[in-house]
């Protein structure tokens, strides 16, 4: 009968979680056979009727107390030290790794790769050992990302974005759950990550990028989508290349930081653009007064947020002499080459 | 059917008060205590989430909650209730001291007064809720704050409905602030209700000189919790009412 | 009164004439509805605490019958998820927190403290009749249609899009905490007031030390729960917001209200169990606890540790790793005086005397089974390992090892241990050990599949499944028929020796302890005097050699031989403890 005992390890992560749980499973059996072979043999050898010697019972032992307190404990810290090292290296992505917005709703998971725009639904094709850093949100209850093979998860959050990035190792078919209990679909709300070799990644991505035939156009990038989204709500009406009384630039923005009313600081990351965006209210800047004067977009869809941001993100810092408004056409989406995005004038 | 099938009877005295369980007075005294103690720190727990949300919520809306405050609750109002219930702790006082004295008529008297002065309490918050209710400042399917726009040159420490707004305010965000406002002070209102229930049972065991209540230990109990309530409000009151400008 | 004048009939032993106690001395509802009197109101909770488990027994079942097809046909989606949301609420709030403390606590607290009641008899009356009440209400909230947002609650599915009954559970769950607060501030202040004289702490049995932790536990952590379940229904009925990011609330700051109090909840579950084990391993070792005070401290650690490593559970939720990283090693620490328990129990048995009666089979698979359970935990405070695991079946694994096979052996171990004082009969030992046996192989068969399946990546609430994984489904759910008959038949001996079984002296296992000094079933007032302590706690090797007892004059079918393992002290000079002898059944 052919069943799985353990998972692929499919991913950089893998391997390190599964070493700390190989000695996790080693501590385990050891202490529990210990403790039981202990408990049996004297049970056994003192049970009664036995004629052994029971003379002189210890009833307290600060030594043995130490001895079977310390070790444990030093073996405990050793392994919670060891287990920091992998956990915080998923807090930090590579700077290079290839986005991927996720979106959890009930009950499926929309995706798109911030570099091609191509969407994905409850799929995801990545490329063999490349940082893949995937920036995840939901748009109603709280889900849970989840591909075991790669011993990663994150939950998905309405309100706010969780980033985790892993580095595929083998390629291969393998699960993605929902791992947030989300209602009466939450079992059926998975798919699949497809992890395969550049050529194929490459191929996948033409073939899905440019549809011959088909009513759309290739695929658009997550910027020129904010792009079309910030004409469409009129944001440069107010936003524009530079800071004015009315309102702060955005050109070179993301990542800067943002000082509030009250004097706290926060660097401008996703989380602070997100909410300035649907709810300017609560991200007052300093020195634009005690009242925002930004209308709040909060019908905009998770998926219309990441594509403003992705626009917000790709607009550099400004050359020389602000530009005049203009409706600018002239930023023709191109395939971007990996890992670069060209900088965006306002238009 | 006869009750006990021990022959000896209990060894203590029997002093009408001491409850069964219990072998001498002080012994039954000092589990009262205890008990009542351990209950309040229940009640620290319980109201202390509750100023763990408003303190999360209200410093990520500092403006917000500075301007429903002075426009829609009334110092003098909250002030009054303030007083009225640090009096009715003192006078809640003077009845545990003249149960240990056991003074009968004191005893009634100072009671009298506490349940008049939480009556009063109630009273102004029955005010101020039903104007709350009137201005749909009540959670629920009827809830509208409808802020008007900030205008320049408001004064920041001026109170009341007509001053112009600094901050602006959003009806979701009024929406957290009257939740917790209800929320908070609904449960200590619920405590204060509560408190006066038992005080009228207590006024009326005292007035039929009831044997429970020929010992001080039922008042000193009752005295514990009325502090308590006393101090819930004494952090209550600067939390809604006197809000700084951020 | 000396014990050691033991004649039978001296302590209201069988005799021809039927004698009164706290069971037979009034048989009216009244009585029973309006008792104040500890035992018959642990009575009480114990109907209504099997009823509880036997229905979320049922939902288990139900589950694993589910589970054992991948894409499963039996229950529809929705249903599935109310009925393992039924099995978690039932479970936890309605068996777990209240079994031990609220039936054997309340029982034999009082005895072994020496005194008459607990201090506040009419409060733990109020206290039976919160738990009825919701229970009552939670039930009802599952029959007109159920809950189906796990026990757990998450916000915002519980508090926005749920359409399940969430209010009226909730409101259940709510007075069931203050069911259990009433407890605890009834056993806190019995501690400390109550103890018989000469009963010092140092004197008490560890049950106590257990108990009294676990109340103060109850006492800070509760509350808590109770507000924040407040919250959700106001936010269901009112829109309030506080948990939903669309008002600008935080579905996150639930969780960390939430786990707050769920996590001392479950050493709030497993406390007691800690105290039954060390007594029953004393008594059946015929030996002082190893390490008493250490015994006694990690009791109290565990309960202030517990208070500090919530955030485990929310590892993956994007909170600051830095947060991540101080629960973490909070969690390891907080296993090392669990562990400490562990080894003490087991090097209490070196040198003693053994019987392998079957609360002592119970209390062995319970160490075995609750380190397993324990150390499984690691895997989960590990954070990386955590990132892996969480939210799957290894969880589910792991809590049922420590909440099964740890607090629901050690109910199962306090039960046999105390029935005959509880009932004045014997269960049927022969069926107990048997049942003993069934249950700890049934549980393995069901658990242990599921760390595999877990680890292989099997989330959890999924009725819905990869076909690959059934293999261990089925075995698991082989397993839980086993375990179902393993539970099973101490209900029905139970139920049987009530009527059939032999009639119990006052110690018919020559246990320390002052229940163990007052008749069994014990009369009303416990006590014919309250007793004065001279002597420390488990002073059973001041026994004599050799003793054979008969019971035959009790009417007890057992013989038991007390074969001690010190020769007595004849020396008076030498002996420490002025202790009147355990009372046996002559």
């Amino acid at each position: 009968m052919n069943f799985p005992i353990w998972p692929e390890q499919a991913s950089t992560f893998a391997t390190e979680v599964d070493n700390i749980a190989y000695v996790l499973i080693g501590l385990t059996i050891f202490f529990t056979v210990a403790v039981m072979l202990a408990l049996m043999f004297f049970a056994i050898r003192y049970r009664r009727g036995a004629k052994v010697d029971r003379s002189n019972p210890v009833h307290t032992s600060h030594t043995l107390e130490l001895a079977w307190s310390v070790p444990p404990l030093i073996i405990a810290l050793g392994v919670f030290a060891w287990s920091v090292v992998p956990y915080a290296s998923v807090y930090n992505p590579p700077k290079d790794a290839d986005e991927v917005y996720v979106i959890g709703k009930r009950w499926m998971w929309h995706l798109q790769h911030a570099d091609t725009g191509i969407r994905e639904n409850n799929e995801l094709h990545i490329p063999i050992n490349r940082a893949t850093k995937l920036t995840i949100i939901s748009q109603d209850v709280i889900h849970g990302f989840y591909v075991p093979e790669f011993r990663v998860k994150r939950d998905a959050i309405p309100g706010y974005y969780n980033t985790c990035w892993f580095q595929p190792t083998k390629v291969g078919k393998y699960f993605l759950f929902c791992t947030e209990y989300c209602g009466t679909n939450h079992s059926q709300m998975g798919g699949w990550v497809y992890v395969m070799s550049a050529a194929d990644y490459a191929q996948w991505e033409k073939q899905k990028g440019r549809k011959s035939g088909s009513f759309e156009a290739k695929a658009t990038t997550p910027a020129d989508e904010g792009e079309a989204l910030f004409r469409q709500y009129g944001c440069g009406n107010c936003h524009t290349a530079t800071d004015t009384a009315r309102a702060p630039s955005l050109v070179g923005l993301y990542g800067k930081e943002r000082t509030f009313t009250d004097g706290s600081k926060v660097p401008a990351d996703r989380n602070y653009l997100r909410k300035a965006i649907i709810m300017p209210e609560n991200t007052l800047l300093k020195g634009y007064g005690t009242v925002t004067r930004m209308p709040s977009y909060k019908d905009l869809s998770e998926d219309d947020i990441n594509q403003l941001i992705a626009y917000i993100q790709s607009l550099g810092a400004v050359t020389s002499a602000p530009k005049v408004a203009t409706t600018d056409t002239t930023s023709a989406a191109t395939p971007s080459s990996r890992g670069a995005q060209p900088t965006r004038n306002l238009p | 059917m006869s009750v006990e099938v021990a022959p000896a009877e209990h060894a203590h005295g029997h002093h009408g008060d001491l409850a069964h369980q219990f072998e001498q007075m002080d012994q039954q005294n000092e589990s009262y205590i205890v008990g009542m103690w351990t209950f309040l720190v229940t009640e620290i727990m319980f109201f202390g989430a509750l100023f763990l949300c408003y303190t999360l919520y209200r410093s990520q809306a500092q403006g917000v909650f500075f301007e429903i405050s002075r426009h829609h609750l009334n110092v003098l109002l909250g002030g009054t209730n303030t007083v009225l219930l640090l009096t009715s702790s003192f006078t809640m006082a003077m009845v545990v001291y003249n149960a240990q004295q056991k003074d009968r008529n004191k005893q009634l008297i100072f009671l009298t007064l506490t349940i008049l002065l939480s009556f009063g309490f109630l009273v102004i918050k029955g005010f101020e809720w039903s104007e709350k209710f009137q201005e749909h400042h009540v959670m629920g399917p009827d809830f509208h704050y409808g802020a008007p726009p900030p205008t320049p040159g408001v004064q920041p420490l001026a109170t009341g409905k007509d001053v112009g707004y600094e901050y602006q305010v959003h009806d979701y965000q009024a929406q957290m602030y009257f939740s917790l406002y209800f929320g908070m002070t609904g449960l200590h209102a619920v405590h204060v209700v509560l408190g006066i229930i038992v005080m009228g049972v207590l006024w009326i065991m005292i007035f039929r000189r009831h044997p429970a209540v020929q010992y001080y230990m039922p008042v000193e109990m009752t005295g514990l919790y009325w502090h308590f309530v006393d101090i819930v409000w004494i952090f209550l009151f600067p939390l809604f009412y006197l809000i700084p400008h951020p | 009164m000396s014990a050691s004048a033991l004649k039978p009939g001296a302590l209201g032993e069988v005799t021809s004439a039927k004698r009164l106690h706290y069971l037979n001395w009034s048989y009216t509802v009244r009585d029973w509805l309006l008792t104040l009197d500890h035992k018959r109101i642990a009575i009480l909770y114990l109907v209504s605490i099997s009823v509880m488990f036997a229905l979320g027994g049922w939902a288990a079942a139900m589950i694993r019958i589910e589970l054992t097809s991948p894409h499963g046909h039996i229950l529809e989606n929705d249903t599935y998820n109310k009925i393992f949301t039924m099995h978690g609420v039932l479970m936890v709030f309605f068996f777990l927190v209240p079994s031990i403390p609220a039936t054997l606590g309340n029982f034999v607290l009082p005895l072994m403290l020496g005194a008459r009641d607990l201090a506040f008899p009419k409060l733990n009356l109020l206290s039976w009749y919160f738990y009825m009440a919701g229970a009552a209400l939670t039930l009802y909230a599952i029959i007109s249609g159920g809950v189906d947002t796990g026990w757990t609650f998450y916000t915002p599915y519980s508090s926005v899009y749920s359409n399940s009954n969430v209010v009226l559970a909730l409101v259940g769950i709510f007075l069931a905490g203050f069911s259990s607060i009433f407890t605890g501030i009834n056993f806190i202040v019995t501690i400390h007031k109550m103890r018989a004289p000469g009963l010092t702490w140092f004197r008490l049995p560890l049950f106590v030390w257990a108990t009294y932790a676990v109340s103060v536990v109850i006492v800070l952590g509760t509350p808590v729960v109770a507000i924040t379940l407040l919250l959700v229904v106001a936010e269901r009925l009112w829109n309030i917001g506080i948990f939903n990011p669309v008002l600008g609330g935080d579905p996150i700051l639930f969780q960390h209200l939430f786990w707050f109090y769920s996590h001392p909840a479950v050493y709030i579950m497993i406390l007691p169990s800690f105290g039954v084990i060390s007594e029953v391993i004393a008594c059946f070792s015929r030996k002082r606890v190893f390490g008493y005070s250490f015994v006694a401290f990690s009791s109290l650690a565990i309960g202030v540790f517990g208070f500090l490593v919530w955030g485990h559970h929310m590892f993956i939720t994007g909170q600051s790793m830095y947060t991540g990283i101080v629960f973490s090693v909070l969690s390891f620490l907080v296993a090392i005086p669990s562990a400490i328990k562990v080894f003490n129990w087991t090097a209490t048995v070196y040198k003693g005397t053994v019987w392998f009666t079957a609360p002592m089979l119970y209390a062995m698979g319970f160490i075995g089974l609750f380190t397993v359970g324990g150390l499984t935990g690691l895997f989960l405070a590990s954070l990386a390992v955590d990132v892996h695991l969480n939210q799957t079946y290894f969880v589910v694994a792991h809590f049922h090892y420590v909440m099964v096979g740890g607090a629901m052996m050690g109910y199962f171990a306090g039960l046999h241990f105390w029935w005959p004082k509880i009932t004045g009969r014997m269960y049927p030992e022969f069926w107990a050990k048997l049942a003993a046996g069934i249950t700890f192989i049934g549980f393995n068969l069901t658990f242990f599949p599921q760390f595999i399946v877990g680890y292989l990546g099997m989330p959890r609430r999924y009725h819905n499944y990869p076909s690959e994984f059934q293999v261990w489904h089925i075995m698991s759910s082989a397993g839980a028929s086993v375990l179902a008959v393993g539970v099973l038949i101490p209900g029905i001996y139970f139920l049987y020796s009530l009527k059939y079984g032999p009639r119990a002296g006052s110690n018919p296992w020559g246990a320390s302890g002052l229940e163990w000094m007052t008749q069994s079933p014990p009369i009303k007032d416990n006590f014919d005097e309250p007793p004065v302590v001279t002597w420390e706690a488990y002073n059973y090797e001041d026994e004599v050699v050799e003793e054979t007892v008969r019971d035959q004059a009790a009417g007890l079918e057992v013989q038991r031989e007390l074969i001690g393992h010190t020769p007595p002290v004849t020396d008076e000079s030498k002996r420490t403890d002025t202790r009147p002898g355990i009372p046996r059944n002559e």
